[in-house]
């Protein structure tokens, strides 16, 4: 099968500081990568380096494009990569208010991307946008409210639903549930899951939080300081960490 | 004190080399329609806001044989369009007009003349604010970027929340076109009335002085108002008649004419509607 994306020694430094370094992985369709590591690590780096927010310095991303098959996204022109950016990848931000349009309604928000790739019939994009606030449980009479008037989890599950609607294939979450409550975040993660589940999403997580992965990523990279220093199935990285690092982080988790 | 090579004005205001690089401005813009070129915007002798970009434009494209018009808000006789036009006749000497088809270079401020414009005629705009994407976009080097991408769907989201919030393309005036199916222009704010009479004969320059950008619209140019297939773009207009001329195609100004709640509604464009009454009077 050929992988989704295929990343190959993925390098980015801040002047003499590391960012990210090194960094090779695998993904295949369906899948979700989990990506852990503690503040600094190089987690974010790496997702920005990724969904080509940032310019890495060496390595390659190998995406497995509709049309015409594998190619390296690095390579792509700056219009082919943004086409990318809102067909086939979508960015979950940490903080909703990064990836809304604060001052546009619900419906504006959703609609954004279909417009951006062509969408012309208001009745048309309206409806879309009905239909996938619904799958993300906001009710139809709120289309026409800012996203101010949302509450934080309504903002970050609106955010979900303008990434989806265009149908992306690879989806990048920067820690999705953060800053959320643990009820609202459990139902997100329930949505999340069933997203992706049914849409076959493929999804890079970044997270901080074990419990985030260990409900939706098939597989798991631990990072410090910039490399990837454990990866594996989740449940085994979780339940039997090699790296000594690992091995503090899942024992630093706090038991209730 | 007489006047000598010192002391008198090069024709038309700015000096030559100004000049050169406003045309320069002008050439480049008349040959990517709808780009707006940045250029060297010099201080004049009027507050921004006041038309500085146009009065740059007709500077750099009077000649001593040109006969000039100014219109503010369609009337010729406004302090805005009076200043400006006794501004060129005292730097320029040029002859002035107010009737359209007299004119050779027009400097206008929110419309265009309801007389067809010609080959040999050139429209000069004001413009406030030359960036269409400006309210929905705060950073230029964004905006730019989406105009070198032809990234405009965000244009549309600002129609969309039109209809969305009042149930049709409330936008009247600034409404945005795309010029030759390549960059999205706001044609300065013209009422939405105005925006078919773009695709025209003459040659349109627009300059806006405060933000040092100059577009152009060359003539028989291709220029589609932005709309969705549901909402089709709608040129509106009052439903009345002039109430001097009795023209019931033209753009209309609504005047309040007494305290008691009457009003008239009559043309904008002043020298179309004395031109028609003058024609019913003989």
């Amino acid at each position: 099968m050929t992988p989704l994306l295929d990343v190959q020694s993925l390098t980015k430094s801040y002047g003499g500081r590391i960012g990210c370094a090194d960094v090779s992985f695998r993904l295949y369709p369906g899948e979700v990568l989990g990506i852990v590591g503690e503040s600094g690590s190089g987690k974010s780096t790496l997702l920005n380096c990724l969904a080509g927010h940032l310019a890495p310095d060496a390595g390659e991303i190998i995406f497995d494009t509709r049309a015409e098959g594998p190619r390296d996204v690095l390579q792509m022109s700056e219009p082919e990569r943004r086409m990318l950016g809102r067909t086939d990848w979508a960015f979950v931000h940490q903080n909703p208010r990064d990836g809304l349009r604060m001052r546009i309604s619900a419906g504006g928000n959703v609609g954004e991307r279909l417009m951006a790739v062509g969408a012309r019939h208001y009745g048309e994009i309206r409806e879309a946008a009905t239909d996938w606030l619904n799958r993300v449980e906001i009710s139809g009479d709120r289309i026409d409210d800012r996203p101010a008037a949302f509450s934080g989890g309504m903002q970050q599950r609106l955010q979900i639903a303008r990434n989806l609607v265009t149908g992306p294939r690879l989806v990048f979450m920067d820690e999705p549930t953060g800053g959320l409550d643990v009820s609202v975040q459990a139902r997100l993660l329930d949505l999340i899951r069933g997203l992706v589940r049914r849409m076959g999403l493929s999804a890079i997580v970044v997270t901080h939080d074990l419990a985030v992965v260990r409900l939706l990523a098939d597989r798991l990279m631990v990072m410090k300081g910039g490399h990837v220093i454990e990866t594996g199935l989740t449940d085994q990285v979780l339940d039997d960490p090699q790296a000594p690092y690992t091995q503090l982080l899942v024992s630093s988790v706090l038991q209730v | 004190m007489p006047e000598t090579s010192e002391t008198a004005y090069n024709f038309a205001y700015l000096d030559e080399q100004t000049k050169r690089m406003i045309r320069r401005a002008i050439l480049k813009g008349v040959a990517v329609p709808g780009y707006q070129v940045p250029f060297a915007s010099r201080e004049m002798p009027m507050p921004y806001g006041w038309g500085t970009g146009g009065v740059q434009v007709s500077a750099a494209c009077l000649t001593p044989e040109d006969t000039f018009k100014v219109i503010d808000q369609g009337a010729d006789d406004t302090t805005n369009a009076v200043s400006i036009r006794k501004f060129f006749q005292k730097v320029a000497e040029v002859a002035v007009t107010e009737h359209t088809n007299e004119a050779t270079v027009i400097q206008t401020r929110h419309r265009i003349p309801e007389t067809p414009l010609t080959e040999d005629q050139i429209l000069v705009y004001q413009v406030p604010i030359p960036e269409p994407l400006r309210f929905l976009e705060p950073s230029e080097v964004e905006t730019r970027r989406m105009h070198a991408l032809e990234d405009y769907g965000l244009m549309h989201v600002k129609l969309y929340e039109d209809i969305a919030r009042h149930g049709e393309i409330a936008t009247a005036y600034a409404y945005p076109v795309t010029v030759e199916d390549r960059y999205v222009m706001d044609p300065s704010p013209i009422p939405k009335f105005d925006n078919p009479k773009l695709e025209s004969a003459a040659l349109q320059l627009f300059g806006a002085g405060r933000e040092q950008r100059i577009y152009a619209v060359p003539p028989y140019t291709k220029v589609v108002s932005l709309d969705f297939d549901d909402y089709p773009f709608d040129p509106s207009k009052a439903p009345h008649p002039c109430a001097l001329c009795g023209a019931e195609h033209t753009y209309l100004d609504e005047v309040i004419v007494d305290d008691a709640g009457g009003r008239m509604f009559v043309c904008s464009d002043t020298d179309y509607c004395a031109s028609r009454q003058a024609e019913q009077a003989a």
